[in-house]
């Protein structure tokens, strides 16, 4: 389905929701098409190709409202599947909150191009894309004795939609993606330690997966000897790439249904300190060829630069315009975007050369947080560090805390953040951090 | 009204169940066929508007680069939701996913492509990319189609299809009324219903044809309570595979009392010292312990491809002589099972360890053809678009010798769990960790103080050998697991006696 067939269809759907008792109709139309292939001793191991549409459907009837999906989209289907759905949401409660946002609120066109959109995409030979995964495995030959096997991965994805929103929202966007990515794993005495390493892009040209194959192996092969150390209050330096896992649970806290059902523990946190001054925090959705930038969000409200936390101080939430109407405050967005942070003057390597005693954080392994209270415990692989030296890595090991007070232990946000993600974050250096060991 | 959809357009519009439609007879004839277990193959044919000449055609044309073998996966899957927050009923939502895989083997690579067209143009097109996996000339005889029939697990009494979303909401307000009239402390409920009803058919290149008719129900509650300056919160779900049958006044009450009395006790919960201890795993859902350190690692993909650390332990002793093992698809109605796994082959009891000793892993059909075993059963998918790999179905230990308060006396210093959330392993390294919602400190053999929020870590062989009690009391649990592993989540159930471990290590506070 073309833009302009998804378009018809999704004004179509709206029109006749509409003759058929909604009151308002949010609808998304998509394609995705993506091809993933995987080698493992240079030779394919599998190849898969996808081709998928879908339509999303929110239906707003006599302020009660009901989400809807379905892969059938010819309109006998279709009719049938609206009809159904729409007389459906009568039986739900009426809630006054249930509204479209405020059109003054929605993306209404700025000529900017993010450039999300690779239009090389389908010209790519299959030859190209396998003999990528290919040279990836291929440079690790040889390296080591001890690799068990290495396995590389090539994938790549279209994805082109429309969105129609009956109180006035029209919009099309289309965003190309690549992927190649290697994980190693080596045989030691009592364990079989793995490793990983991936690039991505919005752009096949701007992929260079050369040595992704040997940083797999060579993180692996540090893991050689990995052992428990004993409990106690340590120096933890958060590598950039793992740095997300931990503040994904800190920001839930951010989000405007957990505080309006009572389950936040940042609520009434607003314009108040909730971490050391050394944290600042932008969600920045404009950013060009960002892995998650967007001119508009997933309710259609016009996407733009916002402050998370400003040197430790709470300046937004994320709010959506269903849970803004309930806590009576104004809509920002239900969900994060690309965030970026302010960045210090040292790296990982500088950063660990001034740790008397402290473990970087290599991997996380399972754990959870607990959004109303603050509490967190998770599992971890790491580094010890001694006199600024690795000495040796350690596994089995478990973090604990509570983010109302962790994040004030941070001294130090690294100068190093991963530019190809969507959460652009640094090494992150904190002192006196709760491990269990032995 | 819409009394006069075909059974084609009423299959594929769906919604079906939210409104109550008036059914077409000829469609309930088929629906009464497949919850009894009594429906044939040219049912599901017509399902599917496929018949057994088109199907061989695509298996031909998957083969014609010279694969070994080929499959065909069927999948209809309707799926219904209703939430309640602030005491309203005001969220319900549906989905219909419908489309067939193909999938291509050739030795131990993979082709796979799928379709959300089911006709002959659109199969044969991702039979062609599916075959690109083999690049021979050679011809495959495609075998004639022979039903298989499989026992049912989960005969269901009323489909979901038949029940209109108004028969659903009185037991979501019932189960919002009853948490909020047990505790004035409750200050937040939100309460989750979901349904879904699979109709799945499988063939094969070597003439293999079988079907199988999956529900699904689960109902849960959060619960927030304050007290204080403090708030705490505890989540409940419970899911089988069953009809509406499932909702009942007695699970709406088991459901409400679970919440209030664990909310409670975490108001007196503390985070415990860190460090190694023994612990203690209350039975029912401490299977967690299973499904992390030993049943992923159990899982023959792992090990086929020597990632595994149990790889190279099958035969030997890995536990006490009491410990019993088993990965089981065959447990009525429970979260985890399947009539059939998702290449077609029956269901079973699998025993991991038998008597203390690694008697076998989790197969699908690649791995028990490089191992030369038969198929486990275990060969899952979460829908169409994705291809098979071993998984988990329904694992627990079997009851031993000690008896529950024999174990819990054992331990002078260390904790008791019986409450999770989520868990996961490291397969090469071994290492796996769950997370602990509640428990209780084990101080001189006695339960003191609660715990909370802490995550525990240990290493699969090693903890294996450590279990060095079992109770005598089995528990199956009913909880809501979904199991994630290579990108696709499939429906999981557990179940445990107590247990103790000798030692892991337990999260929580240095001095």
């Amino acid at each position: 389905m073309n833009k302009q067939e998804k378009f018809e269809l999704a004004n179509w759907t709206v029109d006749f929701a509409k003759s058929n008792g909604a009151d308002e109709v949010s609808v998304s139309i998509y394609n995705y098409k993506g091809s993933d292939i995987s080698i493992r001793k240079q030779k394919i191991d599998k190849i898969q190709e996808s081709i998928e549409r879908g339509l999303d459907i929110n239906f707003y009837v006599d302020n009660k409202y009901s989400s809807h999906s379905t892969n059938r989209l010819n309109k006998d289907s279709l009719e049938r599947f609206i009809t159904e759905a729409i007389a459906s949401t009568k039986y739900l409660s009426k809630d006054e909150f249930r509204v479209l946002p405020d059109p003054s609120m929605y993306f209404s066109g700025n000529g900017i191009d993010l450039k999300l959109y690779d239009s090389t995409y389908d010209t790519i030979d299959p030859k190209t894309k396998l003999d990528i995964a290919m040279q990836v495995e291929e440079e690790t030959l040889g390296m080591d004795d001890r690799i068990i096997a290495v396995t590389s991965n090539y994938g790549d994805g279209l994805v082109s939609r429309v969105r129609v929103i009956s109180n006035g929202f029209e919009a099309y966007e289309e965003s190309t993606s690549f992927r190649v990515s290697a994980s190693a794993s080596i045989k030691d005495a009592n364990s079989r330690p793995r490793g990983s390493d991936s690039v991505n892009s919005h752009f096949m040209s701007k992929i260079d997966a050369k040595g992704i194959g040997i940083v797999a192996v060579n993180r692996a092969l540090q893991r050689i000897g990995q052992q428990k150390i004993a409990s106690g209050k340590y120096v933890m330096l958060l590598e950039n790439r793992m740095a997300r896992s931990l503040l994904s649970s800190f920001l839930n806290g951010t989000n405007g249904s957990r505080l309006q059902q009572k389950r936040s523990f940042m609520e009434g946190m607003l314009n108040k300190k909730v971490a050391s001054e050394k944290l600042s925090i932008i969600d920045n959705p404009l950013i060009i060829s960002g892995s998650d930038s967007r001119l508009f969000d997933g309710e259609g409200l016009v996407a733009k630069t916002m402050p998370v936390i400003e040197k430790g101080v709470l300046k937004n939430y994320f709010i959506d315009t269903y849970y803004g109407k309930k806590l009576a405050m104004a809509p920002t967005t239900g969900r994060s975007s690309n965030l970026e942070f302010v960045y210090g003057n040292r790296d990982l390597d500088a950063m660990t050369n001034s740790i008397k005693k402290g473990i970087i954080i290599t991997g996380f392994n399972g754990g959870n947080s607990n959004s109303a209270t603050g509490d967190f415990s998770y599992g971890i692989d790491g580094l010890l560090v001694e006199n600024g030296k690795i000495v040796n890595p350690v596994s089995e090991m478990v973090i604990s805390g509570n983010h109302k007070t962790f994040w004030n232990k941070l001294v130090e946000v690294g100068n190093d953040p991963i530019t190809n993600r969507a959460w652009r974050t640094a090494s992150m250096l904190f002192e006196s951090v709760d491990f269990s060991g032995l | 009204m819409n009394k006069d959809f075909s059974r084609r357009d009423f299959l594929k519009t769906g919604s079906v169940g939210l409104a109550g439609v008036v059914l077409a007879p000829s469609f309930l004839n088929l629906l009464t066929s497949c919850t009894n277990g009594t429906a044939s193959l040219s049912d599901y044919m017509s399902h599917f508007e496929v018949n057994e000449e088109m199907m061989q055609k695509v298996i031909e044309t998957a083969l014609s680069r010279g694969g070994d073998y080929c499959d065909l996966f069927f999948e209809h899957t309707i799926s219904n939701y209703i939430s309640l927050q602030d005491n309203a009923v005001n969220r319900a939502g549906s989905n219909i996913d419908f489309g067939v895989g193909v999938r291509v083997l050739k030795g131990d690579q993979t082709g796979y492509a799928y379709s959300e067209d089911v006709n002959l143009e659109a199969m044969q097109k991702v039979a062609k990319t599916a075959a690109n996996i083999a690049n021979t000339s050679k011809v495959v005889d495609v075998s004639k189609f022979q039903a298989v029939d499989v026992p049912n697990y989960y005969k269901v009494n009323t489909p979901w299809e038949q029940i209109s979303i108004d028969s659903k909401i009185p037991f979501l307000k019932k189960l919002n009324d009853k948490i909020f009239s047990m505790d004035e402390k409750v200050i937040k409920v939100s309460v989750d219903f979901s349904e879904s009803t699979s109709f799945i058919m499988i063939v094969n290149s070597e003439g293999k044809l079988v079907q199988d008719y999956r529900p699904m129900v689960s109902l849960g509650a959060s619960c927030i309570m304050e007290k204080g300056d403090r708030k705490e919160s505890f989540s409940v779900s419970k899911s089988l595979r069953k009809g509406f049958e499932f909702l009942t006044d007695e699970l709406v009450d088991e459901i409400a009392n679970e919440a209030i009395e664990r909310t409670n006790v975490l108001f007196d919960a503390v985070i415990p010292i860190a460090g190694e201890m023994p612990v203690v795993l209350g039975a029912g859902s401490s299977g967690i312990l299973l499904h992390e350190a030993i049943g992923h690692a159990f899982e023959a993909d792992f090990n086929r491809k020597k990632e595994s650390i149990f790889s190279d332990k099958m035969g030997k002793e890995v536990a006490k002589p009491f410990v019993n093992i088993i990965d089981d698809g065959t447990v009525a109605f429970s979260r985890g099972s399947i009539n059939v796994d998702d290449e077609g082959n029956p269901s079973q009891k699998t025993y991991m360890v038998k008597d203390g000793v690694l008697n076998s892993y989790l197969h699908d059909r690649l791995s028990a053809q490089y191992y030369q075993v038969d198929p486990t059963g275990n060969g899952r998918r979460q829908s169409f678009r994705y291809s098979p790999v071993p998984r988990m179905r329904n694992t627990y230990m079997e009851a031993g010798p000690h008896t529950k308060e024999e174990i819990i006396t054992s331990v002078n210093n260390g904790v008791y769990v019986d409450s999770f959330t989520n868990g996961q392993v490291k397969i090469g390294a071994g290492d796996f960790t769950f997370y602990v919602k509640a428990g209780y400190l084990i101080e001189n053999g006695k339960l003191t103080t609660p715990v909370k929020d802490i995550n525990l870590i240990g290493n699969g062989p090693a903890a294996l050998a450590d279990i060095t009690m079992v109770s005598n009391e089995f528990e199956m649990d009913y909880g809501t697991w979904t199991c994630g592993k290579a990108g696709q989540g499939v429906p999981a159930g557990m179940g445990m006696p107590s247990v103790k471990v000798a030692k892991l290590t337990v999260g929580g506070k240095n001095a």
